[in-house]
């Protein structure tokens, strides 16, 4: 597989929440909050999305390099990707 | 439109630049991953098909997303506010179950048959008629489905009047909202489906589907305290609304109007293995994925998720009518000047009463003469597909709300784009390849696939603007649907089940489910529709159901049986095929796949047992 989604999606939820947690940082407290019950809800939520997208950028980090450490051939799984199915 | 009510309502849905802002990030991502994987596209197996190498969660996850678009997130929220928690049957009972079917013992036919798309299945197991009638059938249907989701999404953004402040500010029509949204939607969606085929719409499923995790979490978190969490709920709405298998015994005891025998066999297996089990639209992630173990875990691990989303999108239409009614101008609902005229009007009038919903939920009205609709005993219907919506704009602070409806749009998208890339490859492999044009380069037919795709499209635009132009047209087309779909099922199991089915007999007993299917339709008529016409009893009305939906599941019921007697009965006076070439087609001549290397959670049955343990214990809980 040539890209792998974590990143994409990791970098989107990172961006995005980031941009949420620092505008709840800036605009705390303000009426904007009587909707959400008094909750800042932007920067409490932002900082969970930001959270979520590290984490899955930090997973194809990882990926990535116990792949590069352990190149090639059939990987611990139990089957041999993108070979045909056995059996049939 | 005047200007003055239109800034006025505009005031309301108040999006300011960090909401446009992470809405421009998403599609920015959405096109991005479009050209990152265009590169990777060098051959039709990578367009159509993913290149067969994408992880199994991964698929998993697209999985649910193909059918995560409008008619769910808009639907199951306005059908919680209908009918309360029993619509989370349609998880429980009508799709987890399927799915653990479909990953067990259906996946074997269809990754490891090397066909490379469910007509092409048929095509290898019964003929060629066969396959056109389902090509044909599909293909018509993905192009109607991907319209309705773009006209859904314009409508909404009109109703929602998202863009009004930026056409105020350019100056520009607010008439022109509405084209401008179809428009908008075809290009993002052709832009990046063209570029990265499948791979390219199961990647933005997966972003879909975490983006509404994280934009429909908050709602359910803040909604829940607004009312006071689930007891509150409880209190508010009573035992009818919290317990999904009270009064299932008699038709008359329930919101659904079916009793709890034609809810299983209806909705837990004939509409919904129609659905899961032969729907090309959410099969083909799962073809896609890169192993042939991996494709058997795609659906399984698809339940998970599945089973918790009531909570996510069913949920949020519980809450809107659980808190305190808000009138209907507050909410800024009228969409236009004779609406908004009329309810002035009837305010002055003194009939505001008319005007008041229940919770978020306002009343319907009419959009040509700006009335209140009313039902035939007077009262006013509600207008229940606004409840999830309203509960954006009721709970979300500028910031979130941008989040909020970016997750709304990312599922009209993605919905589109799933219908718009199962079209493109039924459309090269088993109508253009099959009919047209046989012995082509894989150039040609990569060429051909990117032609489908823009072709695909363009008739998603002109299939949106035809439902606009018909009132009723919503309704047929899903009562075609349903013709269609229901009697496959039957097609489907006696091929993969049964050896001695043979082409002549699955082709003349689809046919015949699917008149019986009409048929039925036809004679008899649903209680809650205002009279016969399009929802049935066109030719007698014989019985008369106790609601739409119990009429759907009989329908449904008729339609399989129908088929599945005339296809065993022809089958058995017609020729069978040569064993030898069912191998690897039907159950009983395919060698069982090896498991004896894998450790025992490793195992789909293993994961399978699980999904239906936490579906039970699920039920258990809302009983």
């Amino acid at each position: 597989m040539g890209l792998d989604i974590r990143l994409p999606l990791g970098l989107l939820f990172l961006v995005t929440g980031g941009m949420m947690a620092v505008y709840g940082l800036f605009t705390h407290g303000s009426a904007i909050y009587e909707k959400s019950l008094g909750i800042d809800i932007n920067l409490a939520w932002g900082l969970v999305l930001s959270l979520f997208g590290l984490s899955m950028l930090l997973l194809a980090y990882l990926d990535r390099r116990r792949m590069a450490a352990a190149p090639p051939v059939i990987s611990s799984n139990d089957e041999a990707p993108s070979s045909r199915p056995r059996g049939h | 439109m005047s200007t003055a009510s239109a800034l006025a309502i505009g005031l309301r849905t108040n999006l300011t630049g960090i909401d446009w802002l992470i809405m421009l990030v998403y599609f920015a991502f959405v096109l991005g991953i479009g050209f990152l994987l265009k590169r990777h596209m060098r051959t039709s197996t990578d367009f159509f098909l993913a290149g067969r190498a994408l992880p199994a969660w991964v698929c998993g996850l697209a999985f649910i997303s193909a059918n995560l678009g409008a008619q769910e997130v808009i639907g199951m929220g306005a059908s919680g506010a209908k009918y309360g928690i029993a619509t989370s049957q349609f998880y429980w009972i009508g799709a987890i179950p399927a799915m653990v079917f479909v990953g067990l013992f259906m996946m074997p036919f269809y990754y490891g048959s090397k066909a490379r798309s469910v007509p092409e299945y048929l095509k290898l197991r019964y003929d060629e008629k066969t396959r056109a009638w389902n090509a044909g059938s599909f293909a018509i249907m993905t192009v109607f489905s991907s319209g309705i989701s773009m006209y859904a999404m314009a409508k909404l953004i009109q109703v929602l009047h998202i863009f009004d402040g930026l056409f105020l500010h350019f100056g520009l029509p607010l008439g022109w909202i509405f084209h401008f949204s179809i428009f908008l939607s075809a290009v993002i969606v052709l832009g990046y489906i063209s570029l990265g085929g499948l791979t390219s719409a199961i990647y933005n499923e997966v972003l879909q589907f975490f983006l509404i995790v994280a934009g429909f979490m908050p709602l359910v978190w803040i909604g829940l305290k607004n009312v006071g969490g689930w007891h509150g709920i409880q209190r508010a709405l009573g035992p009818a609304y919290t317990h999904s298998w009270r009064g299932m015994a008699h038709a008359s005891t329930n919101p659904l109007g079916t009793q709890w025998y034609a809810l299983v066999f209806g909705l837990g297996f004939v509409l919904s293995f129609g659905y899961w089990c032969t729907d090309f639209l959410v099969i083909q992630s799962a073809m896609a994925a890169e192993s042939h173990l991996a494709a058997r875990r795609v659906p399984l691990i698809a339940a998970i998720p599945k089973m918790f989303f009531p909570f996510l999108v069913i949920l949020p239409g519980l809450i809107a009518i659980s808190v305190p009614t808000v009138s209907q101008r507050m909410m800024g609902q009228a969409k236009t000047a004779p609406t908004s005229a009329a309810a002035r009007g009837s305010v002055a009038s003194g009939a505001s009463s008319a005007l008041v919903g229940r919770g978020l939920v306002p009343v319907k009205i009419d959009p040509v003469n700006g009335r209140v609709l009313t039902d035939n005993k007077g009262k006013p219907l509600l207008d229940y597909d606004l409840a999830t919506p309203n509960m954006l704009l009721h709970f979300f602070p500028t910031g979130m709300l941008g989040l909020g409806l970016t997750a709304l749009l990312a599922s009209f998208m993605s919905g589109m784009a799933g219908n718009v890339t199962a079209f493109n490859t039924v459309w090269t492999y088993d109508i253009y390849q099959s009919y047209i044009h046989k012995h082509g380069s894989d150039a040609h037919y990569l060429w051909m696939g990117r032609m489908a795709m823009i072709g695909g499209v363009a008739l998603s635009i002109g299939a949106a603007y035809f439902v606009t132009s018909f009132n009723n047209i919503m309704d047929a087309l899903q009562l075609v649907f349903s013709f269609v779909n229901a009697p496959l099922l039957a097609t489907f199991l006696l091929g993969m089940f049964w050896k001695r089915t043979t082409g002549h007999g699955a082709f003349l007993g689809l046919l015949s489910g699917t008149c019986a299917a009409a048929l039925h339709t036809g004679l008899t008529l649903p209680a809650d529709v205002s009279g016969v016409g399009i929802h049935g009893g066109w030719i007698a009305v014989l019985h008369v159901y106790p609601s739409t939906m119990a009429q759907t599941f009989w329908t449904a019921i008729w339609a399989f049986c129908v088929c599945l007697a005339m296809t065993v009965g022809l089958s058995l006076m017609t020729k069978p095929r040569d064993e030898k070439e069912l191998v690897g087609l039907v159950y009983s001549l395919t060698p069982k796949p090896a498991e004896g290397h894998l450790l025992w959670y490793q195992r789909p049955a293993s994961l399978a047992i699980l999904v239906l343990a936490m579906v039970v214990v699920l039920n258990l809980v809302f009983l």
